[in-house]
């Protein structure tokens, strides 16, 4: 946290025109090398409206707290009608995207987790099948099976149809998480969206 | 969110000139947004944002896009008085995570289909976007982090 110093006014003080005092409540949080910061809140807030946050809370959660509405501003800034909650209508719209998608690939991957293992009693089926009066019998029975798996549109094409495949629900369990604890990361969304890209999705 | 306008009150003061204890002229900006049957919403947007920035980020505003500001600023001061510390950014950190581990469930997920897949040599689609094979149906990709 930068503090203030006899020299160099914060930046509020520095916006406030006015004496940076050695207890002023904005130094530590408004350094002057970041004016754009205290700008945005200031016109977004108001500066009475910060220090009375301020003043409610421990000093050990000023940083964040400041930081916090640093973003809040910024993205009133860029989006004046909808601001943050465009940001939060978005990654929920994201999140219920990931939901269904997820959902759809656990289903076919049970498919084929079911198929492997019917393959595999049946291979068992075949080696312990002695004295089994059928074992002749399934072991034709597994061979033309087995090869049946190969030609892929006598038993894949219906694995393939996706179309239908809306499992009812996901098991991702979506509870929100407690607030209170997280770190929190300030990232711009633009570039938190980025990061977040995975190759595997093909760019709309 | 909706974008309906309300009509001010002839007779009631609207929320935001109650709360300021002011007369509710036919031209108050607030009245449309503010009714008086919810003192609380203007109350808290009052106590965040301060009565004057919200109206110069009305005025800033397209009319029809008002009522949404002012359902977002009411959104973003009640997610800010429950949590003065992180208001509504709690919620965006949180959902950003959620993304985050969803996508690395689905990447997973799609790999064991792969896998699978390949094991018993057929075709198949990975969700989320990536097509694998040719054939069958698979979903349409969105750019997932694309604002």
């Amino acid at each position: 946290m930068a503090s203030s110093s006899s020299n160099s006014p914060c930046a509020a003080c520095k916006f406030l025109r006015r004496k940076c005092q050695p207890e002023c409540v904005f130094a530590p949080y408004f350094p002057p090398d970041q004016p754009q910061k205290f700008a945005n809140v200031h016109k977004v807030f108001g500066a009475s409206n910060v220090t009375k946050l301020l003043n409610e809370l421990h000093p050990s959660q000023r940083e964040d707290a400041v930081n916090s509405l640093a973003y809040e501003a910024d993205m009133r800034l860029r989006d004046p009608v909808y601001g943050c909650v465009g940001v939060i209508s978005l990654l929920q719209h994201q999140l219920r995207q990931l939901q269904m998608d997820l959902s759809c690939a656990k289903s076919e991957l049970s498919k084929y987790q079911s198929l492997g293992i019917l393959h595999q009693s049946i291979g068992i089926n075949l080696l312990g099948g002695g004295t089994n009066a059928n074992a002749n019998a399934n072991a034709t029975a597994t061979h033309q099976y087995h090869h049946q798996f190969f030609p892929r549109e006598q038993v894949f094409g219906g694995f393939v149809d996706h179309h239908n495949h809306h499992s009812g629900g996901s098991n991702y369990d979506g509870g929100i998480l407690a607030i209170g604890q997280i770190a929190t990361q300030f990232q711009q969304p633009r570039a938190a969206a980025g990061d977040d890209v995975r190759r595997t999705v093909d760019p709309s | 969110m909706a974008s309906s306008s309300c009509t001010s009150y002839a007779n009631s003061p609207c929320a935001a000139c109650k709360f300021l204890r002011r007369k509710c002229t036919s031209d108050c900006v607030f009245a449309p947004y503010f009714p008086p049957e919810e003192p609380t919403k203007f109350a808290n947007v009052h106590r965040i944002f301060g009565a004057s920035n919200v109206s110069k980020i009305l005025q800033e505003v397209e009319p029809h896009q008002r009522e949404d500001a002012v359902n977002s600023l009411a959104y973003e001061a009640e997610a800010r008085l429950k949590d003065p510390v992180y208001g509504c950014v709690g919620a965006i950190s949180i959902l950003q995570r959620q993304v985050i581990r969803l996508q690395r469930e689905l990447e997973e997920t799609n790999a064991d289909l792969m896998r699978y897949a390949s094991c018993f040599g057929a075709e198949t689609t990975s969700f989320g976007g990536r097509k694998s094979g040719g054939r069958g149906g698979g979903r349409d990709g969105e750019g997932y982090g694309g604002y």
